[in-house]
């Protein structure tokens, strides 16, 4: 069963939640999908098992040996990556977008294209299961590739082991990382906050998760920093059928807990918040 | 001008926070200043002032459509897209096009060589500019729901910037992948808004990493000072980042914040520290000229 936790808007709270749930019951196999920014890590310091190359696309360059200077390819790049400078074709590495396509239509094969291959992804074994997490690197694109790969390694972990939960820990957003963290999951579980961004952004990722064919239930996290916007995620919810996961004060132990590279669970296991978050997950793992 | 982008690895940490009450702040000041939200995944900026929307600019790519009556099935165009974008079964006579995996490179319709293959525009996103007391102050990029990359539609709206203003500020988009490098690289200088906890500072690290790589000017903001622990204050130390400013957690900016009101507006304070910030800013770096 694959639980995702997505947010939409950033800063709502979605990996110390993830983190709270992977330490909230029996082992589990937890996926860092934020490759962009993985940071559970941080708090699990997981043991590394395995570690894959990732090839995040392909950048163009051009040889000047060969380069006639003859500029057909300007006029075939979509992206806007090619220009001329001091009479000299050249190629702007962060709009070209690995398309290939000026490398084949170059008349005198002075363009290769070189694989952007300094992304990573781990796996291991952390104290409440087992981790799969990637790590782009800076200025390396095509992150939804690097989510599929760890989704995929996270299940094959998960028949080795014996693992029946996957928990993947989403980006912000609502764009190819995170359709390919929602794409096929059981679950999908939407942090919010009660402010005016919080209230839009989970508007956007509500739209995105059906549009996938998905459907999402929210957590109101920080609930009591504005309780009207709280009513208004809520009543704006209820009239759109989606469903309320649970509502979450907000919690200063938190950051606390985080700073000390621990889940609120492991932290204060018996406060109010970590009751609430181990009722709320359970629900969760319950309703499949 | 100066184009000066706000930023940060980790979402939440106060960026649309930071950028809407500098923008506010220097508006006040009668400077001429233009606020741009990059975020098109999630753009905010707008809510927190009386804009008036004036116009749309609808932003598309070209996407291929295939006539299967000339189709000769024989592949050409699956083997040069990249995306997997075209899924073709010769011995059905099927082929597809998966739009929401194509990036519109236009490499299939090069790779055809029986003329079966048209485009089409499709849609992205919107660039949409707001206007106060007729002035153009405001451009929001916006994603369309369902599409995998904002990267065009960012773009779109930062082609927008005329010559009009003394200061262009950009909201960036989360981060450090392709849409936060748009962002950046069309910027001056790049204030990174960051928070004193683990999360903030590993957020930090690969952003700061990112912009040095890029060649890029920047500094930081420690917004919610106070709270977590002094870790992120030795990284800037160490890496000689200079720290621009500290913003204190308060619960009040809090409150503020949730129902959509600017800080500037009630703390003078604060709007004499973000206005002397951005003049510093522009002392050191306003004079260079505009190149991308």
């Amino acid at each position: 069963m694959e639980i995702a936790i997505i947010s939409g808007k950033g800063g709502t709270g979605k990996s110390s939640l993830s983190a709270a749930f992977a330490t909230a019951g029996n082992e589990i196999v937890l996926a860092d999908c934020d490759v962009d920014a993985a940071n559970l890590y941080l708090i699990f310091n997981p043991v590394n098992e395995d570690e894959q190359v990732y090839i995040a696309g392909h950048k163009a360059i051009i040889d000047y040996d060969l380069c006639s200077g003859c500029r057909y390819c300007v006029d075939f790049c979509r992206f806007d990556a090619i220009g001329v400078a001091n009479d000299k074709v050249v190629i702007d590495e962060i709009s070209c977008d690995g398309c290939f396509l000026c490398s084949r239509i170059c008349p005198e094969n002075a363009i290769s294209m070189i694989p952007n291959d300094k992304s990573r992804m781990f796996s291991g074994s952390f104290r409440k299961g087992k981790m799969v997490y990637g790590r782009l690197a800076p200025g390396e694109e095509n992150s939804g590739k690097l989510v599929n790969m760890v989704r995929e390694k996270a299940r094959m972990i998960s028949s080795e082991n014996n693992l029946d939960i996957i928990l993947l820990d989403g980006p912000a957003g609502i764009g190819c990382p995170v359709i390919s963290t929602i794409t096929g999951a059981d679950r999908v579980i939407l942090v919010t906050e009660p402010t005016v961004s919080g209230l839009s952004d989970m508007q956007r990722a509500v739209d995105v998760v059906l549009k996938f064919g998905r459907k999402p239930s929210v957590i109101v996290n920080k609930a009591d920093i504005n309780e009207q916007m709280t009513g208004k995620i809520i009543e704006w919810c209820h009239e759109n059928n989606i469903g309320i996961a649970g509502i979450l004060p907000f919690e200063k132990k938190i950051a606390e807990a985080m700073i000390r590279g621990l889940s609120i669970i492991e932290y204060e296991p018996e406060c109010s918040v970590s009751i609430e978050i181990r009722k709320i997950w359970n629900n969760i793992i319950k309703s499949n | 001008m100066i184009r000066i982008a706000v930023a940060s690895g980790k979402g939440g940490t106060g960026k649309t926070f930071v950028a809407t009450n500098i923008f506010n702040t220097l508006v006040k000041r009668n400077i001429k200043c233009l606020l741009i939200d990059c975020d098109a995944e999630a753009p905010n900026s707008v809510a927190f002032f009386n804009a008036e929307l004036s116009g749309r600019h609808e932003v598309t790519q070209q996407v291929p459509v295939i006539d299967t009556d000339k189709c000769t099935y024989c592949g050409r165009c699956r083997e040069y897209c990249v995306y997997n974008a075209i899924f073709i079964l010769p011995s059905v006579r099927m082929i597809k096009v998966i739009e929401d995996l194509c990036h519109g490179c236009g490499a299939c319709t090069v790779a055809c060589r029986d003329g079966a293959i048209t485009e089409k525009a499709s849609s992205l996103g919107s660039v949409f500019p707001f206007t106060r007391n007729g002035d153009l102050q405001i451009i929001e990029a916006r994603m369309d729901a369902g599409v995998m990359s904002p990267v065009k539609v960012i773009k779109s709206a930062i082609g927008q910037i005329s010559n009009h203003y003394d200061i262009v500020i950009l909201d960036a988009p989360p981060g450090t992948s392709c849409p936060f490098i748009q962002t950046v690289a069309a910027a001056d200088y790049t204030i990174l808004v960051t928070e004193p906890t683990p999360f903030g500072l590993s957020d930090l690290r690969q952003s700061a990493g990112t912009l040095r790589i890029m060649n890029k000017q920047f500094g930081a903001i420690i917004n919610r000072a106070g709270t977590g622990n002094r870790e992120v204050y030795q990284y800037l130390e160490n890496e000689k980042i200079p720290l621009l400013l500290e913003i204190p957690f308060k619960k009040e900016i809090a409150e503020a914040y949730s129902v959509g009101r600017l800080v500037s507006d009630s703390d003078p304070f604060f709007a004499e520290q973000l206005a002397g910030l951005a003049e510093n800013i522009i002392e050191k770096y306003g004079n260079s000229n505009h190149q991308r």
